[in-house]
């Protein structure tokens, strides 16, 4: 069954993928100098002899960039061994001005592990991509071809120079553009929870290479062609795009020359987001030599068991654990709870104050979803500068559960509060919103049941939901009038009478 | 350990040296006898040894995260061989 061809004549295959992110990490100065690593200052004014390479200068550890990685490796299930080192990785290249990049080699600071992913073909399962590693090195600087340089030169900015990144290798263990990019979201809102990198793609502070290739089944046997790393993708999307190209693209090659992973080595391939096309950018890798050694100018670093657990105990919850606690401790649903914990840490907690204040966490969830969500997309904001803060949504759904306003109120009072602002009680004044008292509400009702005796008739009759006929009558006398209320009253009185 | 002369340019072209023939031919067998002498190492016997990672009885050099001035663009400009106002200029990396 295996050499079963489709309905296009193709042999079945499946799509390999592993992934390489580099993830810059959120430190203030540089991995082994002291400049800063603020993004989009000008050109070359963030730089020392360190990062510029210049004879005699020496590398010194950053500490914070060591403990930002003991935490993302833990929080990837990584070991964390008890020593690492640095090494030299020699390559030429002007961005890179000593000649050599440190990095970590035979002894990464993250050793194996795992990241769970939602399964995009499964809701509510999820899927386990191993990890080979997670190391820590230095960014390189920053070419520039533009026309300012015009044709005869590059332009070199090097303060990105230095700069920590955390290189993430995950295993071949992705089988669809949609689980890459499954990985790529929950690895983001991981590093963004643990706030341990910004993940912005637009500004280089997270950067995916993929490496795919097909396992093409043909007369029982699996046949792999070559690997390709997929360079230069700037978002998700383009990550899934070009992997979908290259599926299609190393069929069809395979079909045109026959070549397998035995024939050709691995290429280097870019991304055109325009034309949606891969186009190789290296022919034939160099059987990369990059002459690895220890570097001599950084001592190891031991890290002492009390100082992993230290750093275990610091990370508080993870994504993952968040979405199961929603679902017990507040009863959402999984989706829901999923929806607000992938909106990031910012989202958690406003949904957990304002579920607080209200007392109501499924009403809460849904008007997150609807209503602020909504308008966050539509204002293009973020949850952070929203204009109602936690405690005010929480005010207004408490109002909403103790039955003091109906859900049509608390949104008029809501645009009233995205506009003016202030709390819910001048929001309420200004729109003439007020509390009807039980004197009022009484007379109102007895009016009503005066007025319309087939009501009451029907009622008693065993159909309680005749009373629906008298709250638009009611709302048209009053329009502050509570339809929960004024149907308890309602239905009360007759009972009564 | 015998060095082809394939081998020389190879190390060459890695380390972006140019080397003409008659180079080739000097440093072969130069190199063969630095390796040759530290593979002399080589008769120790490591059998349960640790691999050693650095000759220093030191660790964990490291500095709190601190941002300090380094140096100005004048500065760090000043001895490049070619450079605008704002950058280093070098041979252009892409081919237009």
């Amino acid at each position: 069954m295996s050499d079963r061809r489709d309905a296009d004549g193709r042999y079945p295959f499946k799509t390999v993928i592993g992934l390489e992110v580099h993830a810059q990490l959120r430190t203030a100065s540089k991995l082994f100098c002291r400049c800063s690593t603020q993004f989009g200052s000008a050109p070359n004014t963030q730089v020392c002899p360190v990062c510029l390479g210049l004879p005699g200068a020496l590398p010194v550890m950053n500490e914070h960039a060591i403990e930002l990685a003991i935490t993302t490796g833990l929080a990837l299930n990584c070991d964390i061994p008890s020593v690492t080192k640095w090494d030299r990785k020699q390559y030429f290249y002007p961005d890179l001005p000593k000649g050599y990049q440190i990095s970590q080699f035979d002894m990464p600071i993250c050793a194996e592990g795992y990241l769970d992913i939602p399964d995009p073909a499964d809701e509510g399962e999820t899927r386990r991509i191993g990890l080979f590693r997670a190391h820590l090195e230095e960014d390189a600087g920053k070419s520039m071809h533009d026309e300012a340089a015009g044709r005869d030169h590059s332009r070199i900015d090097l303060n990105r120079c230095g700069t920590p990144l955390l290189e993430i290798v995950s295993k071949p263990e992705m089988f669809s553009a949609a689980e890459a990019r499954s990985y790529l979201t929950e690895l983001k809102l991981l590093l963004t929870h643990l706030g341990v990198s910004d993940c912005e793609m637009q500004e280089g502070s997270l950067r995916v290479d993929a490496n795919v290739n097909l396992h093409i089944e043909k007369d029982g046997k699996r046949i792999a062609t070559p690997i390709v790393e997929v360079k230069n993708m700037n978002s998700f999307r383009a990550v899934e795009r070009a992997i979908q190209y290259e599926a299609e693209r190393q069929y069809q090659e395979w079909e045109d020359t026959g070549n397998t992973i035995e024939t050709v080595s691995k290429r280097t391939f870019g991304w055109n987001d325009a034309t949606e096309e891969t186009f190789v950018q290296r022919e034939k890798e160099e059987s990369a030599d990059y002459r690895y050694f220890p570097d001599p100018d950084l001592v190891p670093v031991h890290l002492p068991k009390e100082r992993i657990e230290a750093a275990r105990e610091a990370m508080g919850e993870l994504p993952a654990a968040t979405r199961e606690r929603f679902q017990t401790q507040y009863e959402l649903k999984a989706y829901d709870a999923d929806v607000i914990v992938n909106q990031g840490p910012a989202m958690v907690t406003y949904f957990e104050t304002a579920a607080t204040a209200s007392k109501d966490p499924k009403r809460t969830s849904s008007w997150i979803q609807q209503d602020v969500m909504r308008t966050l997309k539509e204002r293009q904001e973020e949850i952070g500068a929203f204009p109602v803060s936690a405690e005010t949504l929480g005010q207004l759904l408490g109002e909403v559960r103790a039955g003091r306003l109906d859900n049509n109120r608390a949104r008029d009072v809501f645009q009233h509060l995205l506009t003016h602002g202030g709390s819910v009680e001048q929001a309420t004044a200004a729109l003439g919103i007020e509390a009807v008292d039980d004197s009022e509400l009484d007379a109102l009702c007895d009016e009503l049941l005066a007025e319309n005796p087939q009501v009451v008739q029907h009622v008693q009759g065993g159909k309680p939901q005749a009373v629906g006929a008298l709250i638009g009558k009611a709302k048209q006398k009053n329009p502050n009038i509570n339809p929960g209320q004024l149907r308890e009253t309602l239905l009360a009185k007759i009972a009564a009478m | 350990m015998a060095f082809s002369d394939d081998d020389i340019r190879k190390l060459a072209y890695l380390a972006r040296l140019e080397l003409t023939d008659q180079e080739v031919q000097t440093l072969g067998p130069q190199l063969e006898r630095i390796l040759g002498f530290v593979e002399q190492l080589a008769e120790l016997d490591t059998e349960g040894v640790e691999p050693m990672t650095t000759a220093l009885d030191v660790n964990n050099r490291w500095i709190a995260d601190v941002v300090q001035p380094g140096l100005s663009r004048e500065q760090a400009l000043a001895n490049a061989p070619l450079a605008d106002d704002e950058c280093f200029l070098v041979p252009p990396v892409l081919p237009s």
